[in-house]
């Protein structure tokens, strides 16, 4: 009798094990860049080539670095969220045209509509592998000092967006002294 | 002699395109360093291959990566970091020794030596029941029949 209640109690911890792995997502791993300064970068942007862009432009506000592309297909998922977004002034929005064609990129928020403040283009990837981007689309938050507070991987959905992302923007922007870090 | 010359002549623009095809053109010491350095790191988008095995795009983007460090006279582990920084441990197939992956480093030898002490303690306590229940004569007599040996008379 006792020996039963061992094994269905051992039984019991497997279960519990399985069940606590099903719902985890192995898509999303956990950003190390989450707490510390954004990375450097300087970018053309994608409508103005002649014009750079870098991270230090944004200095003093709390933004959103959206990753990306014409050929990523749940970008067009989250993008309805995102203009909707951009029309609520909110927070603004980057765009990181990552690994495009300029004019893919261009033809894409023409015909879907643009939300973003401005976009900047990563032809080569080479500033989305120092953000550590492997999934497009990919959500920053960054505040005020530089410091990205938060990583969304996938799309941004609205609750998401209401439940996360919205109340931590709303504390960022009143904190004057501090970063997130 | 003279047609080798031509021959090889005719095949050089051959080798020169040959090369070109190659994406990086390099040592065998350095593209050594760099086929064991992609088989130690994991690709993201493809979660179980290595940057070695993945056609993802971001592989080749970071096999890339790998190459220019390796040329720019970078170490393996400084490149490793250079992973780790912007991809965390789970792009390393050998993770870390801390904290959070204590029980992921030591839980199967702890496991393994829990076994043991419970199999052992079990065949104790089986040999002590044994050498405490002896046959009876019946049982003995029985064993030698289902072993096809003659039942011998009262034991002597």
């Amino acid at each position: 009798m006792n020996r039963h209640m061992i094994i269905l109690a051992a039984f019991a911890v497997l279960i519990a094990f399985l069940g606590i792995g099903l719902r985890l997502n192995p898509r999303e791993v956990p950003s190390p860049l989450v707490g510390k300064p954004a990375p450097a970068f300087e970018l053309a942007q994608l409508a103005k080539p002649q014009q750079p862009f870098t991270e230090k432009d944004m200095l003093g506000k709390v933004w959103l670095l959206n990753v990306w592309a014409s050929w990523c297909v749940s970008c067009r998922e989250e993008h309805p969220v995102l203009l909707d977004l951009a029309r609520t002034g909110a927070v603004p929005i980057v765009g990181l045209n990552y690994k495009d064609k300029r004019d893919d990129g261009l033809a894409w928020l023409k015909q879907f509509g643009d939300p973003y403040n401005l976009s900047i283009a990563d032809n080569d990837g080479r500033v989305g592998i120092n953000y550590g981007v492997y999934g497009v689309p990919e959500t920053f938050l960054i505040d005020k000092f530089g410091v990205i507070c938060d990583k969304i991987i996938g799309p941004v959905t609205r609750a998401r967006l209401s439940e996360k992302i919205l109340p931590l923007v709303k504390k960022l922007e009143q904190k004057e002294h501090q970063s997130c870090a | 002699m003279r047609l080798i010359a031509v021959v090889l002549a005719w095949c050089l623009p051959l080798l020169a395109a040959a090369q070109g095809a190659q994406p990086t053109p390099e040592d065998p010491v350095t593209n050594q360093r760099a086929v064991h350095l992609a088989e130690q790191l994991r690709c993201l988008v493809c979660q179980n291959q290595s940057l070695a095995d993945s056609h993802a795009e971001l592989a080749v983007d970071l096999r890339r990566q790998i190459r220019e460090q390796i040329a720019a006279g970078k170490s393996d582990v400084a490149i490793i970091d250079y992973m780790v920084e912007r991809y965390g441990d789970f792009v390393r197939y050998r993770p870390p020794v801390k904290a959070s992956t204590l029980l992921l480093w030591f839980g199967p030898p702890v496991l393994m030596v829990f076994g043991l002490f419970l199999l052992l303690r079990y065949l104790g306590q089986r040999r002590i029941r044994i050498e405490n229940a002896p046959l009876t004569e019946a049982e003995r007599n029985e064993a030698r029949t289902l072993l096809g040996e003659p039942a011998p008379g009262p034991r002597t």
